[in-house]
């Protein structure tokens, strides 16, 4: 087991690198120029504010010089110098992504008015992880009741209902029935927020309240969407497992089916069940970028979004690592479990 | 794995009433496809982002099917061309008279008028408008002289319902009606009957006359549109573009998109996959290594990031979405042909010594055949909304009209908000209808390939 872990977190941390390794260098020759362009500006700025500095020359080209070198110098000091691809500057870039300095946010600020990717991003990962979490809870405690029912009733009424509609629901996109709801339930008939932003300070005591009540018409939508192909999932697991000698067995014991269904066969059905459970919390996080774009829902999905309409680097870079690391470790943790329930897994790959 | 024959797969799937659903409206589909390309002439479709060639359409005009389940109908949006023309000349003036007949059956107002014309002359002919009413009264609207030129012109102007000239001749002939009417639009007066201000209905007939003195003009074109808020099958966005259009066009792109992305990954998946499995040992190793890399990456923010730093072109996108979309297929493929190399016959073709390739496409692939076909169906949906998804952002190909583009110009101008709903509907449910005819189909495959799940 250890060794499988192990060999697993390597793994893991070696896609990570490569995550990270892509992503510079996709956005880095922008990054460059937007650097260099930030440091020119710093100069100037420095120089307005220091009039006397201005005042000592006595032509405008003697001036321009003085900037070009400033400029130059503070450059060279910050490794600026090599290009953007140079293996030690994308090295000192990693370095410092891994250790969670992300720098500057170029143009985006926190609500509270820091403009270090940091602070933004720690400031908007709860809020996604407070509806998406409650969504795939509750996803899958309806699909894992609304899947055992079925399974026990293959091919009655309840079973066609839950089939139909995982299949019906699943090829609707879930953004486009955000759209619906807030024409439905945010301007027909006024019972919820159409921006999912509450108008007030974080600071107050109400602010926890009025986030969830902002939260309800988002998470209705998740979940309405989300829970038909749970439901579905877990009544095949649960069909093939109620097919096993040994619930065949039970059941000409004369144990009854409800106590077969809920107890033996659910937990045979739950080790699968537990893995899709792990894997499926990091991936609504994907999914959270156009969702939260459309409810306005203040997290990391609007932030990517954000940063991605005003090109701003350092956040897309750092909401990109910081969404791997999220779906890393609900891949690692997935894979550990499936790894615990079934030790086929954990032999074959120990070797 | 169980080894099933074309023919039974075929005699089973005619059997799923789900599969049957699934290729009905695949064949819908592929109709609509093929009509839109020869019906609509290709310009409209690259002219969909060019505001000039939409400017006779109303903005965000309702379906005029709407009017059908409502007691109070809304004035459609009529765009009058040819004209009934009438030449009088009586000794050295010409009278050229054109007239245009407006059935309004309507309970509101026309939103306005616009009268453009295209007209070649040569001195000063005079223009004169007017109108004559379902209870006969004649209303003079415009009467106005063009600019005189020596030699003939190509005159091209417009005439609009706001203009001053038409509320000043109008202002003369207040006494016609019973009711105050210096604060009203231009459209409300016309329109109205005469005792109160309500839409007066019945047949209207516009007359614009050209008088001239010994020369005779010639009307090169001319139309008169009169705005209304129903317009099309499908209704107009907020830049005045007909949505059927868009919804149309969507469709022959969204298959397109769907079939390239999904075929495309399971084709290279499939090799992947196989080839991984029937070399085994370091290849294999090394193979699913980096397989796993692929499969760890979170697919949609690489997707924004890869559309807006390389390429947002539909052909690029369908790339970058084959990237992501192979890797679960090539897991399977790899483990289907791990099974398949163990048996007796594979073995034996092993030890008589034939090559690699011939042993791949003669003896695993066919037997993944079936998988395969499920999969692409299985695949298209998820490529469709990916691709929807993308464009709803914004960073989609702009020169398409993609559902998820206009779905995206929906959000922009607030559609939602402003109960345009005939802007937000249309486009998700061909999405969702497009997606829901491949899972049909890939339901109905997989439920033959694997007989487990149907019990």
């Amino acid at each position: 087991m250890k060794k499988y872990i192990v060999t697993r977190t390597a793994t893991m941390f070696g896609v990570l690198l490569i995550t990270l390794l892509i992503t510079i260098l996709l956005v880095g020759s922008n990054m460059d120029t937007i650097l260099k362009q930030g440091i020119v500006f710093q100069v100037r700025s420095e120089i307005i504010e220091n009039p006397s500095i201005a005042e000592s020359f006595s032509s405008v080209k003697d001036f321009e010089a003085f900037i070009q070198d400033q400029t130059d110098q503070r450059i060279k000091h910050l490794g600026l110098d090599k290009p953007w691809y140079s293996p030690q500057r994308i090295g000192l870039t990693m370095y410092k992504i891994i250790l969670l300095d992300f720098g500057q946010a170029t143009f985006l600020t926190s609500d509270s008015g820091s403009s270090d990717v940091k602070d933004i991003i720690f400031e908007k990962l709860p809020k996604t992880i407070l509806l998406f979490t409650s969504a795939t809870i509750i996803i899958s405690v309806i699909g894992i009741f609304v899947g055992a029912l079925a399974a026990t009733k293959v091919g009655s009424i309840i079973d066609r209902i839950t089939s139909s509609f995982a299949i019906i629901s699943s090829s609707f996109p879930v953004w486009w029935i955000g759209m619906l709801m807030i024409f439905l339930f945010a301007f027909t008939y006024q019972i919820f927020p159409a921006r999912a932003t509450p108008d007030i300070p974080a600071s107050s005591p109400e602010y926890l309240g009025a986030l969830l009540y902002h939260m309800t018409l988002p998470l209705i939508t998740i979940v309405m969407i989300g829970f038909g192909s749970w439901a579905y999932l877990v009544r095949n697991f649960m069909v093939g497992i109620m097919q096993e000698d040994f619930i065949i067995a039970k059941k000409t014991m004369g144990i009854n089916q409800s106590k077969i269904t809920y107890t033996h066969a659910l937990k045979n059905a739950a080790p699968p069940i537990i893995t899709i459970l792990a894997l499926s919390l990091s991936g609504s996080l994907g999914g959270a970028i156009i969702t939260e774009a459309v409810f306005d829902w203040p997290g990391m999905g609007r932030l990517y979004f954000e940063a991605i309409t005003v090109m701003d680097l350092p956040v897309i870079i750092g909401a990109t690592y910081i969404l791997t690391v999220f779906f890393l470790v609900s891949i690692f943790i997935a894979d550990l479990l499936y790894g615990y329930f079934d030790p086929r897994i954990r032999s074959s790959t120990g070797e | 794995m169980s080894n099933v024959t074309p023919q039974e797969i075929k005699k089973e799937f005619l059997k799923s009433r789900m599969g049957v659903a699934g290729i009905v409206i695949l064949t819908i589909l592929i109709s609509i496809s093929i009509i839109t390309m020869i019906i609509i002439p290709i310009e409209t479709f690259q002219e969909w982002n060019n505001p000039e060639s939409w400017i006779t359409y109303p903005k965000t005009a309702i379906p005029i099917w709407v009017n059908l389940f409502l007691t109070e109908k809304i004035p459609e949006h009529k765009i009058l061309v040819e004209p009934n023309i009438q030449s009088i000349s009586n000794n050295e003036i010409n009278l050229t008279s054109y007239q245009f007949n407006l059935n309004f059956n309507y309970d509101q107002f026309p939103k306005d008028f616009i009268y453009s014309y295209l007209l070649e002359y040569s001195g000063s002919p005079l223009l004169q408008m007017s109108v004559i009413r379902p209870d006969g009264v004649r209303l003079e609207l415009v009467s106005t002289s063009l600019p005189y030129s020596n030699l003939k012109i190509i005159h091209n102007d417009r005439i609009f319902s706001t203009d001053i000239m038409i509320k000043k001749e109008l202002g003369l002939q207040a006494e016609k009606f019973e009711f105050e009417i210096d604060r009203l639009s231009v459209e409300d007066i016309i329109f109205s009957k005469t005792e109160l201000n309500k839409p007066l209905k019945g047949n209207y007939v516009f007359f614009i006359d050209f008088y001239e003195i010994n020369k005779e003009s010639k009307i090169i074109d001319s139309k008169l549109i009169i705005g209304g808020k129903a317009f099309g099958i499908m209704g107009t966005d907020e830049l005045r573009r007909d949505l059927a259009i868009g919804l149309l066009w969507g469709t022959p792109l969204a298959l397109f998109i769907g079939l390239v992305v999904s075929i495309g990954s399971v084709v290279i998946g499939l090799v992947y996959g196989i080839y991984a499995g029937f070399k085994g040992k370091k290849t294999d190793e090394t193979m699913m290594r980096f397989n796993d890399i692929i499969y760890a990456l979170p697919a949609l923010p690489f997707l924004i990031i890869l559309s807006v730093t390389i390429s947002n072109s539909i052909f690029v996108m369908t790339g970058f979405l084959m990237i992501f979309g192979w890797v679960g297929i090539a897991k399977v493929a790899r483990s289907m042909s791990l099974q398949i190399k163990t048996r007796g016959y594979v073995e034996a073709a092993t030890i008589m010594g034939q090559r690699d390739s011939k042993m791949i496409l003669k003896h695993i692939l066919p037997q993944l055949l079936p998988y395969a076909f499920a999969s692409i169906a299985i695949s298209v949906p998820a490529a469709i909304t990916t691709e929807a998804g993308l464009s709803f952002l914004g960073l989609g190909d702009p020169s398409f009209p993609t559902w998820g583009q206009i779905l995206h110009d929906a959000n922009t101008f607030g559609a939602a908000s402003r109960g345009l709903w005939w802007w937000i509907v249309p486009p998700g449910i061909m999405i969702a209808i497009t997606g829901l005819a491949f899972v049909f189909i890939g339901n109905a495959l997989d439920s033959i390939i694997n007989p487990k799940l149907k019990r």
